[in-house]
Order: C-alpha cells, then structure tokens, then sequence
C-alpha cells in the first residue's frame, strides 16, 4: 500500500467513526444509570428479585458479548417468524411484530439492546462493590445526625462510591471502546467492519494497524479524561 | 425526673446474651461514666440507646418520650413510632470510638451537614454556629481542612462539634479515646471535661479509669451484661466491696 492508499483508507474509516462513537456513547449513556438500577435490584430485600438480578448478572457475564448481539438481533425476526406459524398473540407477540426489522434503525438498535445489557452487568457490580467498601460508621454517622435514608445514600456514600469506582470504571469504558469492533458480527458498519473489507480491496493488512490506532487513540483520550476526574476527587483521601 | 430512663434492657446477639436486666437513670447534668471489661457489653448498650441496634426487651424513655416498652402480654417489644424516634434521635448526640467522620466534606462541611440539611437552618448561621464550636475545640483556622490531613485527636474533636452542632440533650461517647495515643488522648479528655462544667449531660464508655473518676459524676461498672456496681467514684473506685469490681480496678492501679 502506498501513501495515498493509506490516506484514502484513512479517510474512509474517519467516515465510519462516527457509527462506532455513536454505539460507544449510546451504550456508555443507558448502561452506567442500568447498572445503578441493577445494583439496587441485586440489593433488594425481596429475595426473588435479588435472586433473578443474579441470574441476570450471570448469564450477561458468563457469556460472550458477540453471542448477545447475535442473539438479540436475529431473536425479532425469528420470534416474528413463529408467532405468524403458530398464530400466537398476545402483549409480547404483539410488541414483537411491532417491531420493524426492515427499518434503519433497527440494527442500531439491537446492538444498543446487547451492550447496554451486557455493561449494565458489569457496572452494576463495580457499583455494588463500591457501595460495600463504604465501612458502616458512615451510615451509622448520618443516621445519629437524623439523615434519612436517602439523604445519607445521596450525600454521604454516593460521593464517596464515585471515587472509589472510578479506575474499575475506566477498565471498563476502555474495554467498551474496543468491544464496539464485535458490532461488525452483524455487519454494523463501524471501523473494523470497514478496515476488514479495504484488507480485502488492498490485500493488504494495514487498513488492520489504520483501525488499531483509532481504537489506541480513542482509549489514549479516555484514558486521560479519567485521569483528570481522578485527580479531582483526590482533594481527600480516606 | 430523670432525662434518661432505661428500665430492663435485653438484648442478645444469636442466642449470645449480651445485655440482661439492666436498668439506670441519667439525671440532667449528669456525667456517667460506663467502665468493664471488653466484651461487657457497654458498647451494646451504648448502641441500643441511640437506636444503632434494637433491644430484646425493657424499656426507655428519654426527656419524657418513650422510646420502647415491652408488651408483657406478648412478650414482644415495642417501638415508638418513627416520628417519635426521629425526634428522640435528635435529643442524642453520639461519639464515635473511630469518629466517623465523612471524608468528602472539610471540617466545616462535616460540622453544618446535619444542621442545613436535617434542621433546615440557614447555612449562614450554621456556619457561624460551627466556627464557634471549632473555636471551644481548639480547631480555629482547620475549617477548610479534610479529615484526611487532621490528627486523630483534631478528627475526634470535629465529631465532637458535629454532635454538639445539634444541640442534643445528652452525648454518648463510646470509647472515644480507644484510637488515640496518650497525648491525643488528654485533648479529648479536656474538651470532654469542659462540657462537664458546661453541664452537659453525658454518658461516657471509657477504658480510662482516671478520667472516669476524675470527670463522671457517677459511674457504672458493667460485666457480662449485668450491672456489678454503681456509685459515685469515691464510691466504686476507692471503696468498693465488690470482688469484681476490685479485680478489675486492680489492673488499672499503678
């Protein structure tokens, strides 16, 4: 490949960035306040609940992330395909067949379905490991001062839980920016989908090293961006 | 009438009898001290009281509120309402033995937190409550500091401001010298001395027997759950007939 190839292919995949910052952005959005909502769930004082947020967790950890998007995607069209067989309807059937599998969007938003799904798992147990390491003196404190519950959870150990998940955090919005690349299973047109095809345009392996350093530098930024919230809750230490 | 009534309390830990049958009064202005072997049982006590843990059976009652009473007919104890006990818990102010401070607030924050938020005062006026609090405690100019970067006796002091910061009727202190070294300890100690002379009501549970008969007006010895012996120092300290009480002050006499 010569310069100009590489600039073109450049190019090309500075098009696409913006499909795999959009599932990035879109999954960061939805899954960090699902995983707060999941980790309420698993803390739940009605046994079922926390017992059927465990499975959850389980099955969203336990399984690859490219299967999930496998599944959810073609789970619509499937699930559509057999309730026209067997003549099922009902609330879901109907919220199935509502569904529009033709439309642009839909790919979008399956993938957005998967990810979020699967961070929502992961963040909410980097969020109840943080609320765990808050020692009970704390809560005790803000009770004896006449704090009501929510007052003590909002200013007492919310703050606290923000700094202490923050690097764990990190790891994981570092490893989301790389997993967006498994979007291309479904022929998501993002960056490794689009480095895969001018690999076979230029029999050439470096639209591969032209997508790995968008992903180096998009992670290089993230990178620096927690460092700097780091740093601005290190004005105490515990 | 006493400001603090305690009548009973029970209170065990699975099958593991912490607490059985122990009643006092504390009058307004007093300082009791609570004094015993670890594992007596004092700090249970303390936390029964202000409602950290919830007592097996007995009965309460502060400034004239009851907190809980046991349903003889049942045999199953019952609680005030929560806006009794709310109200109960804001005439208590309680020490901790590690302080407890939130981290993420500087003193002063730490000190108006309850204030602002909980009693709805202007943050002005708590503010300025606050630094004169700071300035009994001999904390003038840490207003900004974190806890972080305060000395273990300067944090105890700030919790202690914080209590008072809610002009409660009566302070707890559980064991609130245990995590100092002896030269920390003698700030706390002075600070609790002045509030002594303020007339502050106060219960105190303490490993420290000098302080204990040099500042409590009447002291209780606790073991294994029971009341041994309460007096007045001169009585528990210098003239004990109690066996127990002997054995354990022994240890203490150099």
């Amino acid at each position: 490949m010569d310069l100009e190839a590489v600039k073109k292919v450049t190019g090309i995949l500075l098009d696409y960035l913006p499909n795999t910052l959009k599932l990035f952005a879109v999954t960061l959005l939805f899954a960090i306040p699902a995983g707060m909502l999941v980790t309420m769930l698993k803390k739940c004082r009605f046994k079922p609940v926390a017992w059927l947020t465990n499975f959850y967790i389980l099955v969203m950890r336990g399984t690859p992330l490219m299967l999930q998007i496998i599944a959810i995607y073609y789970a619509v069209p499937m699930l559509k395909a057999n309730f026209a067989n067997d003549g099922t309807t009902g609330l879901f059937a109907s919220f199935i067949n509502n569904i529009d599998t033709r439309s642009d969007s839909y790919m979008f938003t399956a993938l957005c379905v998967a990810f979020v799904l699967n961070y929502a798992a992961y963040f909410a147990e980097i969020f109840r490991g943080g609320v765990d390491s808050i020692p009970r003196g704390q809560y005790e404190a803000a009770s004896m001062l006449g704090m009501t519950k929510m007052q003590t959870f909002l200013r007492i150990i919310l703050p606290q839980v923000t700094k202490r998940v923050i690097p764990a955090t990190a790891n994981e919005v570092i490893t989301l920016v790389k997993d967006t690349s498994l979007a291309n299973v479904i022929a998501y047109a993002e960056i490794t989908m689009k480095a895969k095809q001018q690999m076979n345009t230029y029999s050439s392996i470096i639209p591969l090293f032209i997508a790995g350093l968008f992903y180096f530098v998009l992670n290089a930024i993230v990178t620096i961006l927690f460092s700097v919230i780091e740093k601005k809750f290190n004005y105490y230490k515990t | 009438m006493a400001i603090l009534e305690i009548r009973n309390i029970a209170k065990s830990f699975d099958g593991n009898q912490v607490l059985r049958d122990i009643s006092f009064d504390v009058e307004q202005g007093q300082v009791v001290a609570v004094i015993g072997p670890s594992g007596s049982g004092k700090s249970t006590l303390l936390r029964c009281i202000n409602q950290l843990e919830k007592a097996d059976g007995g009965e309460m009652t502060v400034d004239g509120t009851k907190m809980f009473h046991t349903d003889e007919a049942k045999n199953k104890i019952v609680y005030a309402s929560k806006q009794e006990l709310r109200d109960i818990r804001m005439k208590i102010g309680l020490v901790f033995q590690n302080f407890n401070l939130f981290p993420h607030f500087n003193v002063l924050h730490n000190i108006t937190e309850a204030p602002v938020h909980v009693l709805k005062k202007p943050k002005q006026e708590a503010e300025n409550e606050a630094r004169e609090l700071l300035a009994k405690m001999g904390l003038e100019g840490k207003e900004k500091a974190y806890p972080c970067e305060l000395s273990g006796g300067q944090q105890q002091r700030v919790s202690i401001a914080r209590a008072l910061a809610l002009k409660p009727k009566i302070l707890f202190f559980d064991e609130p010298t245990s995590a100092l070294d002896p030269e920390l300890t003698g700030e706390i100690l002075k600070v609790i001395k002045e509030l002594a002379k303020e007339k502050m009501t106060m219960v105190i549970v303490t490993h420290e027997m000098a302080f204990a008969r040099d500042v409590a007006n009447h002291v209780i010895f606790m073991d294994e759950g029971v009341i041994v012996e309460e007096g007045t120092p001169d009585e528990v300290f210098g003239n004990t007939h109690n066996e127990r009480t002997k054995q354990f002050l022994s240890r203490f006499k150099q």
